[in-house]
């Protein structure tokens, strides 16, 4: 088995305001349905509540940081889902039925597992 | 010694692709069938050249390589690997070797298995003529129009995804294959082309790699014959390969298109190049796509009987198309010869300014030059040409004429 986390990219709303409740249902509903592929998940804040956070120079340095994310983009990074897959090919199943994928895009990564 | 030595590892090449495909599918993996078609293709480098090549070289080779990809996986499982599995050890041992026909059909299946969507389209077309139709990163920047260097990253970065992601290397249902047909064909166009015009070596044409092709077209075309896109690639190289007997002379030097002897160029196969062409549009309602066009102009060159009788502004008319649904240098290039022929050498000449420069658009311009009474100016273009391509371009020859021709003549006029 392998790990592949999918990152949700999509319009950048706040999901607990109450005109996001029907979306966020079927997110919820992914989830349980999935719920034997998916060993993590989080939906975030909008990128309005972002920090990006540098140490200038080496560990110990200045901490700098900065408000808003660390790239702006059309479609915002809203959340993700940890899922484990035999394959690319079944992961990219599984993704293809969270809700993002259609209102906006999921990025599937590998997970680097400890040998 | 070295001419026998030479014969061995050309074997070895052509049989070593071929029951790759076999054992890739054996294996279910990629890189083991590939470790081990190394390993077998270097125990024959060492043997064959003394014990002479077996009367089964394919066969030889396969239970050799089988006997490696055992090796591989028992060195790799003492070592605590646990990638492999046993699975494939029971697997690899009760097999047979295969027969040619399964072969091919393996070839074809891996081809679509390699052409997987997670991929970018070039990496799959890439990637498939690297692993399974055995050519040099050098042939396939030579067909895809990019560098070496691209080509061998982009290889390499194919590779790492596939390992990290977990791509399958399985073959895919039925209901997948049309998704994957667009870069299927690329890939066997490509093969024929690498095989037409090899980027290295002397010889104007790799003959294995072209019936390798067209066998491969063949099949495509039987297992999905309502398709267009497959027919217009079987026509187009049934087109291309009718031309073959006229396009190298007796001492192998290319002839170009108006010096051929339209005498040898096989009927049969532009018949049936043209029929599958017919049929192919009937079934395509869409925007003609660009393997149909150069389809359609193979077969335009075929249908008249000498070069002075092509009608060039109907050719002119398909390089248009051409360069608009599928816009290359060399389309283009070709377009301009085109547009050259009809007698508007002015306006040739100043199209193909906007042109990359290549040694090809240098040998062009060097004629349109020549056309133009400028022979000084195509004497220097030539020089170009010359200094810009290997020096054991198949054309080079034609183009040291040429130069020579026009040095006299530039000579006469001063």
């Amino acid at each position: 088995m392998a790990q592949y986390l999918a990152l949700t990219y999509t319009a950048d709303v706040d999901w607990w305001a109450p005109e996001q409740a029907e979306e966020l249902a079927e997110y919820r509903r992914f989830g349980v349905e999935f719920a034997e592929q998916v060993k993590a998940s989080a939906v975030l804040h909008p990128t309005s509540t972002a920090t990006v956070v540098r140490v200038e120079g080496a560990r110990g340095g200045p901490v700098v940081t900065t408000d808003g994310p660390y790239a702006e983009t059309k479609e915002a990074l809203t959340g993700y889902y940890l899922i484990e897959a035999e394959d690319l090919e079944e992961a990219v199943r599984v993704a293809a039925e969270i809700p993002a994928a259609w209102g906006g895009a999921v990025e599937v990564r590998p997970v680097i597992v400890a040998k | 010694m070295n001419e026998r030595y030479d014969a061995v590892a050309e074997t070895i090449r052509i049989e070593g692709t071929r029951i790759l495909a076999t054992l890739i599918r054996t294996v279910g993996n990629v890189q083991l069938a590939e470790d081990a078609v190394q390993e077998a293709a270097l125990a024959a480098l060492g043997a064959w050249p003394v014990t002479g090549v077996p009367p089964e070289p394919r066969a030889w080779l396969t239970v050799t390589a089988r006997r490696k990809a055992i090796d591989i996986i028992r060195r790799e499982q003492s070592r605590g690997a646990k990638e492999r599995d046993g699975a494939d050890l029971i697997e690899l041992t009760k097999r047979e070797v295969e027969t040619e026909a399964v072969v091919q059909d393996d070839l074809l299946r891996l081809i679509f298995t390699c052409c997987h969507p997670s991929l970018s389209p070039p990496t799959r077309v890439a990637l498939a003529l690297r692993t399974l139709c055995g050519l040099s990163p050098a042939q396939i920047a030579g067909v895809l129009l990019t560098t070496e260097v691209a080509t061998t990253k982009r290889l390499v970065r194919a590779r790492q995804k596939i390992a990290a992601a977990r791509i399958p290397y399985r073959v895919p249902a039925e209901a997948e294959l049309p998704e994957r047909l667009p870069a299927v064909c690329a890939v066997i166009h490509s093969l024929y082309t690498a095989g037409h015009a090899p980027a290295e070596g002397e010889a104007a044409y790799d003959v294995d790699l072209c019936a390798e092709a067209i066998r491969l077209a063949e099949l495509l075309h039987s297992l999905l014959p309502d398709q267009p896109t497959p027919t217009a690639v079987l026509a187009l190289l049934l087109l291309t390969e009718a031309r073959r007997p006229a396009r190298v002379d007796d001492s192998g030097e290319v002839v170009t298109l108006d010096l051929q002897d339209r005498s040898l160029w096989d009927q049969d196969l532009i018949d049936r190049g043209v029929a599958l062409l017919n049929d192919s549009l009937e079934r395509s309602e869409r925007q003609a796509d660009a393997y149909q066009l150069q389809a359609a102009i193979a077969a335009e060159h075929a249908r008249v009987p000498s070069y002075t009788a092509t009608d060039w502004r109907e050719i002119v008319r398909l390089y248009d198309l051409l360069v608009e649904v599928s816009p290359s240098p060399a389309a283009e290039l070709a377009r301009v010869v085109a547009i050259a022929e009809t007698g508007d050498v002015d306006t040739a000449l100043k199209l193909l300014d906007e042109i990359p420069p290549s040694s090809r658009k240098h040998a062009v311009r060097a004629e349109l030059l020549a056309r133009t009474s400028r022979y000084a100016e195509a004497v220097a273009e030539l020089d170009q040409a010359l200094a810009g391509a290997p020096l054991d371009h198949p054309e080079r020859a034609h183009r040291e004429r040429r130069r020579a021709l026009f040095d006299a003549k530039a000579t006469m006029n001063a």
